[in-house]
């Protein structure tokens, strides 16, 4: 009973110490603001960048021919065994007719050349387009595939491919470390503003040490108080988030500028984005303020 | 009865600087002792110890039948709600009303709101300012302020109320009204021991006084006054 009326009296002072303490409070809660509205645009842009990336890598296509001196149901077999090999996703035969309507689609010379061929004369290949789990082993699946019995040619867009994933990690690497840097800077801007707002009160917590506080009941108005000051700077960057990138996102239809760039869909994208900001405001702002009180205690 | 003991107590600082030299000192249940003397002469280092802000560098300060110089950092506050302490700066939360600045020595405690009420209403009465429950510290005269310091540190009826100069930062006639207060708590059976430089206050006190010089006891009067040792 006892610890309940202290903690509700600890809760009651904490709301009001914000109120009290007001213009050091919005010094706060601005730079809560401002930091955490940095780390929401960061987090949408990481999160498309990758988004986009990981369309990219799941576009890679195996490209395999099989010979032509072959049956029909050996080309089968040869797409089963295709199956069978582990970064495999999946596989889909075109046989050579469909190439050739395919090839005829793109130009009018071409059409012509190829109605000229009979069925039997049709010098294509039956192709099949293999699209793989992990694109990083991408070379080394379309290496296993070329072992195959019967299999002519592997493309796979050797080279080209290679450089995309190299590119790509960079892409990856340089947006973990940005975000780390983002993310530490973040806490210590808030960490340090919180403990200006409380370095102001060292002579409110000296009289609570005078007039017997445990160290306890001094450090915990002051944890919710930064729990406040943290609730409140997220506020507007979880507005900006949820409003804001979902009217982007419907303005450009989910794609940026090109069809081939998607956007990652706003729900639930943004909410999980404003979970993120509010923890962190939420966490930062109690964890500050407690690391500045116990500047102030003797412990 | 024996209250408070100060049994060899020496006072090193960190800097080296000497505060306090074998110390020995009692005090009993009730007492009302000055402890006088010039600055740097030990007066607010010995108070500091008391209520163990300070720990003594050697020796034993017993109160109430506690070493107060054992007592842990993380427990000091144990010990501090068994005391009332008074500055010479009054030390009041100015965003707080009176009542608040008094209820928040009990509020800490977890007391229930209605015996909050009635336990600061009550101190607040015996201090004389009833009716001011409602003003911010920056409303009330100097003197308003003192008591209502002093109203805080006795709200929980301590056994002992410290002052540290109560009456430095005020007029002579404030002063005395002050004092008159402290001397009606004293009257209810709290010990009161008081370090301070008004010699005119003591004089007419004609309570036990304590000399320091140079961090050392130099003199100890039953009924004594600043007079005799001025002499």
């Amino acid at each position: 009973m006892k610890a309940i009326r202290i903690l509700v009296r600890n809760v009651r002072d904490g709301f009001k110490s914000v109120g009290r303490n007001l213009s050091l409070s919005i010094a706060s809660i601005s730079c809560i603001t401002i930091t955490l509205l940095i780390v929401a645009i960061a987090l949408v842009v990481a999160s498309n960048v990758e988004n986009i990336t990981k369309a990219f890598k799941e576009d890679f296509t195996i490209v395999a021919f099989i010979d032509n001196s072959i049956a029909k149901e050996q080309a089968a077999q040869i797409k089963t065994s295709i199956e069978g090999i582990g970064n495999v996703e999946s596989v889909t035969l075109v046989d050579k007719k469909e190439v050739a309507n395919e090839m005829k689609d793109t130009s009018d010379e071409l059409a012509s050349i190829i109605d000229s061929w009979s069925d039997e004369e049709n010098p294509l290949y039956d192709t099949l387009q293999i699209k793989v789990k992990d694109s990083e082993k991408i070379s080394k699946t379309a290496k296993d595939i070329k072992d195959i019995a019967g299999v002519v040619t592997v493309k796979y867009g050797q080279g080209i491919v290679e450089e995309l994933l190299t590119v790509f990690k960079v892409i990856e690497k340089a947006m973990i470390v940005a975000m780390i840097a983002l993310v530490l800077v973040t806490l210590f801007l808030i960490g340090n503003t919180i403990k200006i707002t409380i370095f102001s009160r060292k002579r409110e917590i000296e009289i609570m040490r005078l007039v017997g506080a445990s160290n306890f009941s001094i450090k915990q108005p002051f944890v919710i108080e930064g729990f406040c000051l943290g609730a409140l700077g997220s506020l507007i960057p979880i507005a900006v988030t949820l409003y804001g990138y979902t009217a982007l996102y419907k303005h450009f239809n989910g794609h940026f500028f090109s069809p081939f760039v998607k956007l990652v869909p706003s729900e639930p994208f943004v909410y999980l984005v404003a979970l993120i900001l509010l923890a962190l405001g939420v966490i930062v702002g109690m964890f500050g303020s407690y690391r500045a009180v116990r500047k102030y205690l003797k412990i | 009865m024996e209250f408070i003991k100060f049994k060899d107590v020496d006072k090193t600082y960190k800097n080296g600087v000497n505060a306090v030299y074998d110390m020995n000192l009692s005090i009993k249940k009730g007492d009302f002792v000055f402890i006088i003397g010039a600055s740097g002469s030990g007066k607010s280092t010995m108070i500091k110890m008391l209520y163990r802000e300070e720990r003594p560098s050697n020796g034993e300060i017993i109160l109430g039948g506690i070493n107060v110089a054992k007592v842990k950092n993380s427990k000091v506050y144990k010990l501090r709600r068994k005391i009332g302490i008074v500055f010479q700066d009054f030390k009041l939360l100015p965003k707080l009303t009176v009542y608040e600045n008094v209820a928040f020595a009990l509020e800490i405690y977890g007391l229930p709101t209605h015996e909050v009420r009635k336990k600061v209403l009550k101190a607040l009465d015996l201090v004389g300012l009833k009716s001011k429950t409602k003003s911010y510290p920056s409303q009330l005269s100097g003197g308003e302020q003192q008591r209502v310091a002093i109203a805080r540190a006795i709200v929980n009826s301590p056994k002992l109320l410290i002052c540290d100069e109560p009456t430095g930062n005020l007029d002579p006639d404030t002063s005395w009204e002050v004092m008159q207060v402290i001397k009606k708590i004293n009257d209810l059976g709290t010990t009161i021991v008081m370090a301070t430089h008004d010699r005119e206050m003591v004089d007419r006190m004609k309570k036990r006084v304590i000399y320091l010089e140079d961090g050392r006891l130099v003199k100890d009067y039953e009924k004594g006054t600043y007079v005799n040792e001025s002499n």
